[in-house]
């Protein structure tokens, strides 16, 4: 099997487990990274590095374990019942699945944007962006909070739209808005890590263009990783992509990874070609 | 018997299933007739029996003596209101946190284990219920008839009612809510108090003045634990007077006007049930009812 593995700079020592404080650039690498849904392989031997403060796609077919893969990287696979993970995933030099590697605390460094929104709907938009330093239990001022609540709705270009409606439901926004709303809202606790489990697909063609637009303005801060079914999506904000496919045991694993520009022109595997080229998927 | 239906008509055996389809009909809605005749018939009954009954010293006044007539259930209506919120005190968090227990930390094996007590609690019959706090609280503990072991027996009843309630709304919060609370880096407790509580409140109040409602109105778990009053009483270790006994009490006397005072007491725990049901059916969101 052509595993393609391209390796940017950063190379770590496999002893250096231990917790340390995160590099000045974060990044994402995975060791042989195996998950289970009970006894379904669901996710096989990925190892691949992922580059700070830029866009990476996982693109493939349903069923390919590109979502999993994803909740692989901050530890919300294992919140699903009977769901196990094997391997390693570093941040920076930090094995996240270490013994003793707190999942609530990684889940503080590497937020998470849901397929659907999913503002939470008792609170109004202000609490949802104030949301994730109250669950952490962070206590600030009010003038703080109203100074965080701003500035994260002005990086997930909300701001202007919402300023005057801070105090109602969260869930009265039109579904680009709530996307854009649990995008602050995530942004809010300053993770240096942004996944996006298919963060535009239940929205309109508009809303999923301010999405993009967005996902790439925020590159510039953090590293972002992006799983979509959308190949013209992958191509539009990435800089690169990852194509995963299940094999015919069922398992998914890492078929392909480079540049975007260069898979999509010119994919080394033939079934990264049969993909992209929509012969089937 | 599949072959000789073959030889039957086609017409026969068409006229046959409308004939079945009929009398099925028929007896379903006889059924229900029975079942909505029955509660409108009791709840007439009681109406008709009991507005007599009503003054304003029912309320308010103290039971006179055996075969004087005159006085009220005041005492009993205190009662009633002080057994039951004190039961809902020590029920409603009980209730509550068995059922984040079951949908929220242990959804296996455990929770499994948790629905299955709460389910036998359940099925106890409450004279049973009545008994146990008796020999545990009147005979051992509190060496006395009180209204605390009164709101003990009652806060037994009310436990699996509100947890198993509970337990339904938790599960209608979406799982999403919760995931999208752990992926901001909240630990699980505070998820559950901050995020799954607030968004399933109407539901869970709701269970609890439900269990209250349903609880006020037992009689066999105060028989042997509140005892009764005649006199006013909020001493909480004290025997304490309770709607339901003095309607056991006034119902089981030879005096007519103690039957059209039990009569009375009956329409008040009906109307108060019904009306709590009903304002919450109003009031509650639609997921929660």
């Amino acid at each position: 099997m052509t595993v393609t593995v391209a390796r940017p700079a950063m190379t770590t020592a496999p002893e250096a487990m231990t917790p340390q404080a995160p590099a000045a650039e974060p990044a994402i690498r995975t060791e042989r990274l195996n998950a289970w849904y009970g006894a379904t392989h669901a996710v096989g031997d990925v190892t691949f590095e992922i580059a700070g403060r830029s866009v990476t796609a996982i693109i493939g077919p349903s069923g390919c374990g590109k979502s999993t893969l994803l909740r692989c990287l901050n530890r919300m696979h294992e919140i699903t019942p009977g769901a196990r993970v094997d391997g390693q995933v570093f941040l920076g030099n930090e094995d996240i699945y270490w013994q003793g590697v707190d999942a609530v605390e990684v889940r503080g460094r590497v937020g998470m944007v849901f397929q659907r929104p999913n503002p939470f709907p008792m609170m109004s938009v202000y609490e949802n962006v104030a949301a994730g330093p109250r669950l952490r239990g962070w206590h600030r001022s009010r003038a703080d909070m109203d100074e965080m609540v701003e500035r994260n709705l002005r990086r997930a270009a909300l701001w202007d739209e919402v300023k005057d409606k801070l105090r109602r439901s969260g869930a009265a926004l039109s579904g680009g808005q709530q996307q854009r709303l649990c995008i602050a809202r995530a942004l809010a606790t300053d993770p240096a890590i942004l996944l996006m489990d298919e963060p535009a697909s239940a929205l309109d063609p508009i809303a999923t263009y301010k999405i993009e637009e967005l996902v790439r303005e925020l590159a510039d801060e953090l590293t972002i990783v992006i799983v979509t079914h959308n190949m013209q999506q992958a191509s539009r904000v990435s800089a690169r992509t990852a194509f995963m496919l299940a094999g015919e045991d069922g398992v998914g694993r890492l078929v392909e990874y480079g540049k975007t520009d260069e898979l999509f022109t010119t994919p080394r595997d033939e079934r990264t070609e049969a993909y992209i080229t929509g012969r089937f998927g | 018997m599949s072959t000789a239906a073959l030889t039957v008509p086609a017409w026969r055996v068409h006229r046959r299933r409308r004939v079945a389809d009929a009398v099925m009909a028929v007896l379903l809605t006889a059924a229900t007739a029975i079942a909505v005749g029955l509660l409108v018939v009791i709840l007439g009954y009681v109406l008709v029996k009991g507005i007599p009954a009503l003054n304003l010293a029912f309320f308010t006044e103290r039971p006179k003596p055996f075969g004087v007539e005159g006085g009220g259930v005041g005492p009993a209506i205190v009662g009633t209101l002080i057994v039951s919120a004190l039961a809902g005190l020590i029920a409603i968090p009980i209730g509550i946190a068995a059922a984040i227990f079951v949908t929220e930390l242990r959804p296996g094996r455990w929770g499994a284990v948790v629905r299955f007590a709460a389910e036998l609690i359940a099925g106890l019959p409450s004279i049973a219920v009545g008994v146990f706090v008796w020999s545990f609280l009147v005979r051992g503990l509190l060496g006395r008839y009180s209204a605390l072991a009164g709101a003990v027996a009652l806060a037994v009843i009310m436990i699996p009612i509100v947890a198993r309630t509970t337990e339904e709304v938790l599960r209608l919060v979406p799982g999403s809510l919760r995931e999208a609370a752990l992926a901001l880096g909240a630990p699980r407790w505070r998820v559950v108090l901050r995020v799954v509580l607030p968004t399933a409140r109407a539901g869970v109040a709701t269970a609890a003045v439900l269990a209250v409602a349903r609880a006020a109105g037992e009689t066999a778990p105060l028989l042997l634990t509140a005892l009764g009053n005649l006199f006013f009483s909020t001493d909480l270790l004290r025997p304490i007077a309770a709607l339901p006994l003095q309607i056991y009490q006034y119902a089981a006397s030879p005096y007519d006007d103690w039957h059209a005072k039990a009569w009375g007491g009956s329409l008040i725990l009906v109307a108060v049930i019904a009306a709590v049901s009903l304002a919450l059916r109003a009031f509650a969101p639609r997921s929660a009812r």
